[in-house]
């Protein structure tokens, strides 16, 4: 495929399976003090992140909670305003566009291709509006359809995410959380779009819940061709259905692996740390000695330690650690196996165990 | 729209049959809203009553038996009369006359009922002519003497021999519109201040939450007082009226503005108008269709709550002579009268404005505590 260039923007993607590249992304939020704002300092939530989303996949983002993962979802969306760096983005017809240089109205096209699915079901549909005039509501603003349309549209989606398509009249507080979530997952596809960023998508819901929304959302990917972000703090979710995962750790990524790899294989002590937390089902391989507790808090992000962000809590830390940021770099060619660690090779670390 | 066009019939999977009993599901809030409103029997009761007071101001001259500058000086400070409604077997409401005697030595007045004169009464009796609502000219009053020259005190006359219960009907005009035209003021300053000040946040909202606590702690009394020494005596009474309503509003919106403000920072982090705002909708829409529907019920709730303090307010400055003045008629200018204690201990119905008063700001308080209980179904 012949690559296009968006005039005004001249960028390109380093590969044509790629639907969205992120390069040194930041978002930097102003710490203010005093009656007139005054900006004392930064807190760094995402800081330096570039990885990339290839079409029809489904990529992971995991760590604990403020690492930065929702950050890094509502800049694609573009729910904030990048401090710095590139989202490029390609469109269908090729061309590739940087969604972090767009503003207000030129957003609008590309609101339609990438959409979100929220975690909480109970406030991310508005009470106030009845189940159609919260899922129809990207179609109106977008004038796309007249109201027969955007019934029957809004009618077939229902039926796709397993709802009754006369349920569009009721208001949302007639559902239950799972089928509150089948609304919200509704609502995402209402555009049709390439893309659906998924923020701890499963989290908030009942566990008899969440494997009903995965399969749903699988079943959808297979049948509209959709790539999703797939945000969540939940190895085993992830595990389940993620074709990639990336681990973050205060704002910046530290591991990235293909499939099982990065429970098989991990090459980072962080990823080491939250491996050893994924719970056995079998209690005959359960371990008292396997999890690693690791000490003391998650780094404050408007003030990270030098270095390597996860020396203070690292068992396996050195002199160099404190001094030296690693840089995220490949280490498996074949598997597009990365992490950021100065000993990713001299490690010997242990995974999850893999029923 | 493609998007449309592929489109395989499918069966539901999933979900309940669908019902015919949709009622709860299909509610909008405000049916909601009505349905727990309901249930609050005093709330309801206080609506109901409120609503009365409001017909009664509408159509004061329908349901006073006189016009409220209607006076006769042969009846100066004359007693309530008792309605009787049953005369030799019948039907036939009365009341009796009057006749007085005088203190030889005082040469006091003391009013007795005259069991001899009979003054009988009735409904839709004809009476000095007016125009309903400034249109159509009439003279039928709801109440009143078959001949209306007769005296007619339900709740007895004043120093000059006006009727006291037509000029508290009457005064129901004044007094319970001062606080609507007010609390429609105090709201907009509220909504469009409150607003601005959640919405862009930063150096405006400062400069607006500043100034809501300069203006909450400045002692309002004084103020008024001072404002009504200020006021040019040849003002027409419909100026003191609207600075009065003014005044009023300009001490009572920042309640307000600091829930509209308190509203507006905490829907702006809500899930649902991030995703309205990520569905494209743009900031008009997402500020008046998303964000304003969930909590104009809690506005509609504070206003009423509003109201009575407002009601009282008024009361009270009319009362101290620094609100509105004679001719204008209002409770509060009513009750000037009542200012010493021998005129209450003499003539005490000249307090049945202030029982008008209370009645009222009663029922706004219960009226707006079932709106507030009912302002969020969710």
């Amino acid at each position: 495929m012949a690559r296009q260039v968006t005039p005004g923007n001249g960028k390109n993607m380093a590969d044509d399976q790629n639907l969205l590249e992120i390069n040194h992304l930041k978002m930097y939020f102003p710490i203010t003090q005093g009656l007139f704002g005054r900006v004392i300092g930064y807190t760094k939530a995402v800081d330096d992140v570039s990885f990339t989303i290839r079409a029809g996949e489904t990529l992971g983002l995991v760590g604990e909670s403020g690492c930065g993962k929702t950050t890094v979802g509502r800049c694609i969306v573009r729910g904030y305003q990048p401090t710095d760096g590139e989202m490029l983005f390609r469109k269908a017809d090729g061309a590739v566009v940087d969604l972090s240089m767009l503003q207000g109205e030129e957003l609008r096209p590309y609101r339609k291709e990438i959409r979100m699915i929220f975690q909480d079901p109970y406030s991310s549909l508005n009470p106030r509006m009845s189940v159609f005039e919260n899922v129809s509501e990207a179609l109106h603003v977008n004038k796309m359809g007249t109201r027969a349309e955007m019934e029957e549209r809004v009618g077939y989606l229902l039926r796709r995410v397993g709802l009754r398509p006369e349920y569009m009249k009721r208001y949302p507080h007639a559902f239950s959380g799972g089928e509150r979530q089948r609304v919200v997952v509704a609502r995402a596809m209402v555009t049709n779009p390439c893309l659906i960023v998924a923020d701890e998508a499963v989290s908030a819901l009942d566990v008899s819940i969440r494997a009903q929304i995965l399969n749903l959302m699988e079943e959808l990917q297979a049948d509209f061709n959709l790539t999703y972000l797939f945000i969540s703090h939940d190895l085993s979710v992830i595990r389940h259905i993620c074709d990639r995962v990336i681990v973050m750790y205060v704002g910046k990524v530290v591991e990235v692996a293909e499939g099982l790899d990065i429970y098989i294989n991990p090459q980072h002590p962080y990823t080491e740390a939250l491996m050893s937390a994924v719970p056995i089902f079998n209690p005959r391989q359960r371990d008292r000695d396997r999890r690693i507790h690791l000490e003391g808090e998650v780094a404050d992000p408007s003030n990270p330690p030098s270095g390597c962000y996860f020396h203070p809590r690292c068992r396996y830390a050195e002199d160099r650690c404190e001094h030296e940021t690693p840089p995220l770099r490949q280490i498996d060619a074949e598997r597009g196996h990365y992490v950021a660690c100065h000993f990713a090779e001299k490690l010997e670390l242990r995974g999850a165990v893999i029923e | 729209m493609d998007a449309v066009a592929q489109q395989p019939e499918l069966e539901p999977t999933w979900g309940a049959e669908a019902d015919d009993d949709l009622k709860l599901e299909v509610a909008t809030q405000w049916q909601l809203m009505w349905w727990k409103f309901r249930k609050h029997q005093l709330a309801m009761a206080g609506g109901a009553v409120v609503i009365f007071f409001y017909i009664l101001a509408l159509g004061a001259e329908f349901f006073a038996p006189k016009l409220f500058t209607w006076y006769d000086k042969n009846y100066v400070y004359a007693p309530p009369q008792q309605i009787h409604l049953i005369r030799d077997g019948q039907l036939a409401p009365f009341v009796y006359g009057y006749k007085f005697e005088r203190d030889p030595k005082s040469y006091k007045k003391t009013w007795l009922v005259d069991e001899e004169t009979i003054i009988p009464i009735g409904l839709f009796v004809s009476g000095e002519p007016y125009k309903i609502l400034g249109l159509i000219e009439t003279d039928i009053h709801l109440i009143g003497p078959l001949d209306q020259d007769d005296p007619f005190y339900l709740m007895g006359a004043d120093k000059s021999g006006r009727d006291v219960f037509s000029r508290i009907i009457y005064s129901a005009r004044i007094s319970l519109s001062v606080g609507l035209v007010g609390v429609f003021i105090s709201m907009m300053l509220g909504i469009v201040l409150g607003g601005l000040s959640g919405l862009l946040g930063g150096a405006v909202d400062n400069i607006i939450q500043r100034l809501i606590e300069i203006m909450m702690s400045i002692p309002m009394l004084p103020v008024w007082l001072a404002i009504a020494a200020v006021v040019p005596l040849d003002w027409s009474a419909l100026d003191v009226y609207f600075i009065i309503t003014i005044l009023l509003a300009l001490t009572t919106w920042t309640g307000l503005a600091r829930v509209v403000r308190g509203k507006f920072l905490s829907l702006r982090e809500d899930d649902f108008i991030l995703a309205a705002r990520l569905d494209g909708a743009p900031g008009m829409r997402l500020i008046f269709r998303h964000m304003l529907p969930s909590f104009y019920s809690h506005v509609i709730a504070s206003l009423t709550l509003l109201l009575p303090g407002m009601i009282l307010a008024e009361t009270a400055l009319s009362f101290l002579g620094v609100g509105l003045r004679p001719p204008v008629v209002s409770w509060g200018v009513m009750l000037q009268e009542t200012q010493k204690v021998a005129v209450i201990a003499i003539y005490p119905w000249l307090l049945y404005p202030a029982l008008a008063v209370i009645i009222v700001v009663l029922a706004f308080n219960f009226l707006g505590d079932g709106l507030r209980d009912a302002a969020d179904p969710y």
